[in-house]
Parts: structure tokens; C-alpha cells; sequence
């Protein structure tokens, strides 16, 4: 009786705290409201499962624990029944599945229009590169990094020298318009994941990776990293700020160019 | 219906074979330290899993501590709270779970339930246990190397594992591979033991039809481990390759605090793709056996047949097959090709089905059945509480937009501590209360089973359930601390404490288990042979605990499938499965 009534209570209790949770993800702050419906639908389904199972074990205990005299049925199979419950299991997963392979279709295909930005990680800090006036992005290469040259840019390569560097700042994003994340590492994986955004994705050394969003609303949120980098994992972070127009174009004005930049390393040597 | 049923004895064929020549020690050395008798490779297996699980234990309280109270302990820096999380984890999924199912549960049962006299190969089967030990030994002893054990978490990703960020960059990776390597070489002698022994010593009348599902889920969870385990093994080779020789099997050029290493061309996710084909038949290593001997403490105490057997064995084949093509479902966010997505997405959630079909047989097992509430029973429930859970927040991450937000988040070690952490060790639990009574010959005291299993289950489901709305929040799983994060309420901190309040007390229920066992050796009351009156062969010894060679003169014969209980008509509410059917009255 006791065993029956502690197994309900705790298929109850969890609906519950799901419920009165005051642990919740944060406000969404991108295009990806799809995601959180999927997550929802994937609770309502999942949950009623859960419930059902747990609540009907606690029903068996209640109604079939031993006592004297009682037989138990012999019963090897039923076949009819095991099909129905295969069934309305596939029916089921094909539920939670299909959503979620129409919006994953949507996560790896990037709009036109979206504005390529490129996120660099490494131990344990980000920088970030726009592709300046011209739009695009100059190449780079890990072994053309140095201490003047922090995301390893084409110095050759004139599409490289109006590239905006950011390094080790803040990263700022233009309210409603989709931009296309690319993502390199110079020394281990790193994952980029803002909660408000949804969107993750590693970065790989080695390789360019992508992810793209909106932002749908402005403000500052947190950056951090979600793939274990070594020892200070925990604390490379950085802000994400989303902003009007007007704004975003004042704060673009003080970022410097990778030429710019150059130049100054240049003069700064000079000088010595 | 087949021959799985009552009365259907089939025709008994004469022995082909003739019975085995066992290795008989002639000294206390060969009887108990170098044996090669199964029955103590069993114990020595489980007793080496158990005490190196007793170090993964206070490591969890360890990472509890410090999540609960991150300032407040100053030993503890964010690049040893990496080495105890890692080590935790490698203990808990290799060397004790896999070890403990495999090396313990296999070797102990296997020859009993299919009515051999001992494994196939006892010589190999001895050797195995010994390099198990070495590859325990081997790890335990990067603790005490300079820079201690590796901090690189239990995916051992490349290049991280081995560039100098990361603890235990010197030695810790080295010893961890290595030891890995050992594992897998003693395993797979092992492993072929016990497929052979399944597939070639059972005794007449024991078709694989009338196997115990016990063994149905070691034997698949054996096969699928010695084709699983080649991946992680060549992933080892490769990465002690690249740490101590400089090849580039997985480091592309990197720069490491502003150094330019010389390693160019390989690809770290390359090691992932051998990790995870590895990984995540690992996670069914470890949950067959336990669907397996579920199955079997369901049936046992609540007197009734298992339901649907044919589709039990069916499901566990199928599931093992799939889970061999659903590894990427760990690498959505990984940067891979990420049309990869479709296809791991469709085969992770099919294999829900299969999964799910043995959930309703054992619900529909216990319905209409003669519940005993024994702490065996008992456990078997909590593994269906857990189990379920755990099984469908898989179906929230195998979704890739749904893992998106909550891959490497809280939410991720809510869901595999629930479904491959509990769910297993609940059924481990539940077995040895199950088996202790043949292994010893003695009860394990009731009273403290109930109290130990009360405290664990109610006390795991408190730390595990909660813990995933963390994960929903946002918070990144392998964080030293939070720190500031402004999306964290206060109030998560609190739930922190109150989970390692949680954990600090489960772990204290575990010492009452370990008292339990020690102390039933010898005060516990006596078990008979057939205490919980089961009808699979194991309980028909002639000696219990069983003697050298397990049978006496005389091998049994098996006429029936395992599952006779109730059975309407006869005279006890078990048949066991090597009594003669009663001829049909003439």
C-alpha cells in the first residue's frame, strides 16, 4: 500500500514540479520560437507517458501485492496488445520526430541575407571579426597568428584589411537581422551558446563551422562557452549585445579595422 | 505459441559431447587468488568494481560539494573539480558498470543459468580478471603522478586532452589511455568467454528460446561491447600517437597560448566519430544487462511469467543492432555535417520503440501478477521509475532542435545520471539482494535492504529530477562554479545545495549496503537453495553456494522455458525449468 501510494506520489510530485518550476529557460531572444514548441510538444508527450507508466505500476502494486491466496495469471503473450502498443508508440515518436526534422531543416539552412560574422575562440577568451565595407571577409590562416595578428588574417589578401577586429570584447548584433555565425578555434573546441538565442554550435580547430539566428529583441546578454576548453572553461565568457540601429552604427564607428590595427602595431613598434 | 511453454519438453537428445574436464586447484593460490573457477573470477571482479566505485563515489561528493558551495572550499581549484568529474566518470561507465554486469554478473551467472560447468575458456577467463586489474591499478595510479589524472572529461576530446590547459596533460592522459587499453584487452578475453560459452555449452534442452532473459542481455550486451570496444580502443592508440610521438592523427594546427605546435592536418572530430561509435553502444552495454536481469527479479517476485519473451529477446537484439547507428546523436552541435542531423535524429528515436515495447512488458508483467515487495522488487520498480524517465528526456536530446539548446547543459547530466547512472545501478542493487542468498548461502538482512533502498531511490530521483530544469535554464554542464551568470535566479543555488544535501545522504545510505553485505556474510540468515522459489537453473544447484563445476555427477536437463510461474494446474506457483514434465495420463 505504502510502496503504491510513494510511487504515485512521486509521478504526481514530478508533474508538479514541472509545473510550479520556478526553473524555466530564459525569455527567448531569437527567431528560434520553433525550438521551444518543440520542447514543448516533446514535455506534453513524454509527460503523459511518464504519468501513465508510473501511475499504472503504482495501480499494479495497489491491486497485486501478494497476499495469501492470490495466483497470478498466466498469461505468455497477447499478441494483439503488444501490436496496438507498438503502434501508438511509433505513432508517438513520429509526433515529436516530425516537428523537430522541420525545424532542424530550417536551423541548417541559412537565409540569403543573413551578415556573415565570424567568432574565434581560444583559451579562454573570444574575439569576433565583421567583414567591413566591402562584405567580405578576408581568408586567414592559424599559422599566420602572432601577437600582431591575433585571428591570423591574409595581411596579402585585400579583402582582409577592412575587416572590423574585435578581440577579446564585447560582441554587438543588429535587432531583426539574420546573421550567420562562423565559427573557428585556434587550440581546442570551444561552443559558442547564448541561452536567450537557443542556437549552439562548436567551434572546431581545424575547420569553419555555422550557425544562424535573428535576434528579435535588443539588449545584453550572456555568451559562454559549452565545450569543455580545459581549466577555465568555466569562465570564458563574453556579451552579446543587441542593439538598434543608431546604436549599433555608433558603437561600429570606435571598432577598428584590421589595417588600422596594423598600422598601429606598426607605428607602436617604430616608436620603440 | 512455441516450445516456450509449459509441458512441451520436445525430445531429449542424448549428450553429444562428453562432459568437461575442469582444472581442479590443488592450492589455496589456485583456488582463490589465481582461479580459474567462474564463480570466483565473479567475485573478484565484482569486489575490484565495487571498491574502485567506492572512489568514484567521493569523487561525486567532491563536485557536489564545490557546485553547492563554490567559494567555500579553497583545495579545491576548477582544474581538480575537471580531474574528478573525469575520473568519476570513467569509473562509474568502464570500470565499474561495464566490469561489474560483464565481468561479475556474466561470469557468475552465465554458466549457472545455462546449466555449464564453468566458462569455456577458464585459463583466458582468469587472465581477463587479472588485466582488469592492472588496468584499475593503471588508472588509480594517475592520481599520484605529477599533475595528477587527466581533467580532459570522460569524452577525452582531442585536441584538449592533450595540449597543456587541461590537468593532467603529462601524465593523466597517458595512464587514462593506457589503462583504457588494458581494459579493453582484458574484456575482450572475456567477452569471447562468454559468447562462446552461451552459443556452445549450454546444457540439452536449453534452447536459446528457453534462456533466461538474464542471459539474453549479457550475451548482447557482450557482443555489441567486442565490437564496440575496437573504436575506443584504436581512438586510444592514436591519441597516445599524438601526445607522445607528435603524430596528427586529431590535432589540426593549432596556436596554444600564443605557440605555434607542430601538429597540422588531423581532425579532431575524427576522435569523436571513434568516441561516440564507441560511446554509444556503451550506454546499451551497460542498460541491456540490466533490461535482462529485470526482467528476470520482475518475474521472480511477482510470480509471474515475463510477458511477451519472445518480443523481450526480439527487442533487446533489435536494440542492440540499432545502436550501432545512432553514435552522431551525441555530436549534433559537434560542427559535423550537419544533414547528418536527419538521419541520427530518425534511427535515435526508433530505437525508442523497441525500448518502449519492453517497458510495457514489464508493467504488464507485474499486471494480474502476486506482488512480493522484496527489496529485489523493490529496486526493479525504481529501475522503471528512473528508467522511464531518463528514456523519454533521450527523446527530448536525440531531436537535434531540442538538443540544440540542451546539449552540454545540466539538462544532459540529469538525463544520463537518470537513464544509464540509476536505472543500471538500481538493477545491480536489486541483483545482488537477488543473488547474494546463492553466492553466500545467507539473507541479506531485509530491514536494511528496505531502509538502503528507500534513501537511495527517493534520495537519486531528488538529485537527478531537479537537476534537469538547471540544465533548461541554461547552465552548462562542467562548470567549476557558476559565478555571476545573469540569466541564474538565486534561487538555482539553492536547489544546488539542496541536491548535494541529496547526494551527501545517498551516498552515507550506501555505507549501510556495504555494512549489509559484511555483515550478512556471517550473521545473515540462512538461504537454503531456492529462497526466492525461482524457476532458473542456478537455484537448482546441489550445493549453494554452488560447488566446483556447479552440478555434481550429473549435468541438468532443461524441459522448459524460464518463466514457469503460476502455472495453472500445478502444484507449487514455480516449475523449475529442469523438472520432467508429467507424462500425459495414459
Amino acid at each position: 500500500m505504502a510502496v503504491a501510494i510513494i510511487l504515485l506520489l512521486v509521478a504526481v510530485g514530478s508533474v508538479l514540479f514541472h509545473l510550479f518550476s520556478p526553473w524555466w529557460w530564459t525569455p527567448i531572444a531569437t527567431n528560434w520560437r520553433y525550438i521551444d514548441d518543440t520542447i514543448n510538444i516533446t514535455f506534453w508527450i513524454t509527460g503523459a507517458v511518464f504519468f501513465a507508466v508510473v501511475a499504472f505500476m503504482a495501480y499494479c502494486v495497489f491491486r497485486f501485492h501478494h497476499k495469501e491466496g492470490r495466483q497470478a495469471a498466466y498469461n505468455p503473450e497477447n499478441k494483439k496488445l503488444e501490436w496496438w502498443l507498438t503502434i501508438g508508440t511509433a505513432i508517438g515518436v513520429g509526433a515529436m520526430l516530425a516537428p523537430g526534422l522541420v525545424v532542424w531543416h530550417q536551423f541548417v539552412t541559412v537565409p540569403a541575407d543573413a551578415t556573415e560574422i565570424e567568432v574565434m575562440g581560444q583559451q579562454w577568451r573570444w574575439s569576433f571579426r565583421l567583414p567591413g565595407k566591402d562584405g567580405r571577409m578576408g581568408t586567414s590562416d592559424v599559422r599566420k597568428i602572432s601577437s600582431d595578428n591575433p585571428l591570423g588574417l591574409n595581411p596579402n589578401d585585400p579583402d582582409a584589411h577592412d575587416d572590423v577586429v574585435i578581440e577579446a570584447d564585447d560582441l554587438h548584433l543588429l535587432v531583426d537581422k539574420p546573421v550567420k555565425l562562423l565559427q573557428r578555434s585556434i587550440d581546442v573546441l570551444h561552443s559558442f551558446y547564448v541561452p536567450e538565442f537557443r542556437a549552439k554550435m562548436d567551434l572546431v580547430p581545424g575547420m569553419v563551422t555555422y550557425v544562424w539566428f535573428t535576434p528579435t529583441r535588443t539588449g545584453t546578454f550572456e555568451m559562454l562557452c559549452t565545450e569543455l576548453c580545459g581549466a577555465a572553461h568555466y569562465n570564458m565568457r563574453a556579451k552579446v549585445v543587441v542593439d538598434e540601429e543608431s546604436e549599433y552604427q555608433a558603437w561600429l564607428r570606435k571598432q577598428k579595422t584590421f589595417a588600422q590595427l596594423s598600422a598601429r602595431t606598426r607605428q607602436a613598434k617604430e616608436t620603440q | 505459441m512455441v516450445d516456450t511453454t509449459i509441458g512441451a519438453a520436445g525430445v531429449i537428445q542424448p549428450a553429444e559431447v562428453k562432459d568437461v574436464e575442469l582444472y581442479h586447484p590443488k592450492s589455496w593460490v589456485t583456488k582463490y587468488v589465481f582461479c580459474q573457477d567462474a564463480k570466483v573470477i565473479a567475485i573478484q571482479y565484482s569486489i575490484t568494481a565495487l571498491s574502485i566505485g567506492l572512489v568514484a563515489l567521493v569523487l561525486s561528493w567532491l563536485i557536489r560539494l564545490q557546485l553547492a558551495f563554490p567559494s567555500s572550499f579553497s583545495t579545491i581549484g576548477p582544474g581538480d573539480y575537471l580531474q574528478f568529474i573525469t575520473v568519476h566518470g570513467m569509473i562509474m561507465v568502464i570500470y565499474l558498470l561495464t566490469a561489474l554486469f560483464l565481468g561479475g554478473f556474466g561470469n557468475y551467472l552465465i554458466p549457472l543459468m545455462v546449466g555449464a560447468r564453468d566458462m569455456v575458456f577458464p585459463y583466458v577467463n582468469m587472465v581477463s580478471y587479472w588485466v582488469y586489474l592492472l588496468a584499475v591499478l593503471v588508472l588509480v595510479a594517475s592520481f599520484f603522478m605529477p599533475g595528477g589524472p587527466t581533467g580532459s572529461g570522460w569524452t577525452l576530446s582531442p585536441p584538449q586532452a592533450i595540449l597543456s590547459g587541461t590537468p593532467g596533460r603529462d601524465w593523466g592522459i597517458i595512464l587514462m589511455a593506457a589503462s583504457l587499453i588494458l581494459f579493453i584487452i582484458g574484456f575482450t578475453m572475456g567477452g569471447l568467454n562468454y559468447v562462446v560459452t552461451v552459443l556452445q555449452a549450454r546444457t540439452r534442452g536449453m534452447t536459446l528460446m528457453r534462456m533466461p532473459l538474464t542471459v539474453w542481455g549479457i550475451l548482447t550486451a557482450t557482443v555489441l561491447a567486442l565490437l564496440a570496444f575496437p573504436a575506443l580502443f584504436v581512438g586510444c592508440v592514436m591519441l597516445l600517437f599524438d601526445r607522445i610521438l607528435g603524430t596528427s592523427f586529431f590535432m589540426p594546427a593549432v596556436v596554444e597560448m600564443g605557440e605555434h605546435l607542430k601538429y597540422r592536418g588531423g581532425s579532431p572530430l575524427l576522435f569523436q566519430h571513434l568516441f561516440w561509435f564507441f560511446g554509444h553502444p556503451e550506454v546499451y552495454i551497460v542498460a541491456v544487462p540490466a533490461f535482462g536481469i529485470v526482467s528476470d527479479l520482475i518475474s521472480t517476485h511477482a510470480r509471474k511469467n515475463i510477458f511477451g519473451y519472445r518480443m523481450m529477446v526480439w527487442a533487446i537484439v533489435v536494440i542492440g543492432a540499432l545502436s550501432f547507428v545512432v553514435w552522431a546523436h551525441h555530436m549534433y552541435v559537434s560542427g559535423m555535417n550537419p544533414y547528418f542531423g536527419f538521419f541520427f535524429a530518425a534511427t535515435t528515436l526508433i530505437i525508442a520503440i523497441p525500448t518502449a515495447i519492453k517497458v510495457y512488458n514489464w508493467v504488464l508483467t507485474l499486471w494480474r501478477g502476486d506482488i512480493h515487495l522484496t527489496v529485489p522488487m523493490l529496486f526493479a520498480l525504481s529501475f522503471i521509475v528512473t528508467f522511464v524517465n531518463g528514456g523519454l528526456t533521450g527523446l527530448f536530446l536525440g531531436n537535434p532542435v531540442v538538443d540544440v539548446p540542451l546539449s552540454d547543459t545540466m539538462f544532459v547530466v540529469a538525463h544520463f545520471h537518470m537513464v544509464m547512472g540509476m536505472a543500471p545501478i538500481f538493477v545491480i542493487f536489486g541483483a545482488i539482494y537477488h543473488w547474494y542468498p546463492k553466492v553466500t548461502g545467507r539473507m541479506l538482512n531485509e530491514m536494511l535492504g528496505k531502509f538502503h533502498f528507500w534513501v537511495t531511490f527517493l534520495g537519486a530521483y531528488a538529485i537527478y529530477f531537479p537537476m534537469h530544469y538547471i540544465g533548461l535554464l541554461g547552465v552548462p554542464r562542467r562548470y567549476f562554479e557558476m559565478g555571476d551568470m545573469a540569466f541564474v535566479p538565486q534561487s538555482a543555488t539553492t536547489l544546488n545545495g539542496f541536491i548535494t544535501m541529496a547526494a551527501l545522504i545517498v551516498g552515507f545510505a550506501q555505507m549501510v549496503f556495504l555494512f549489509n553485505m559484511i555483515w550478512s556474510l556471517s550473521k545473515g540468515k540462512p538461504a537454503g537453495s531456492n529462497p526466492w522459489r525461482a524457476t532458473t537453473l542456478e537455484w537448482q544447484t546441489p550445493e549453494t553456494p554452488p560447488g566446483h563445476g556447479n552440478w555434481g555427477k550429473e549435468l541438468p536437463v532443461v524441459y522448459r522455458w524460464a518463466y514457469d510461474y503460476s502455472v495453472p494446474g500445478a502444484k507449487e506457483d514455480f516449475v523449475p525449468q529442469n523438472q520432467p514434465p508429467v507424462p500425459r495420463a495414459a
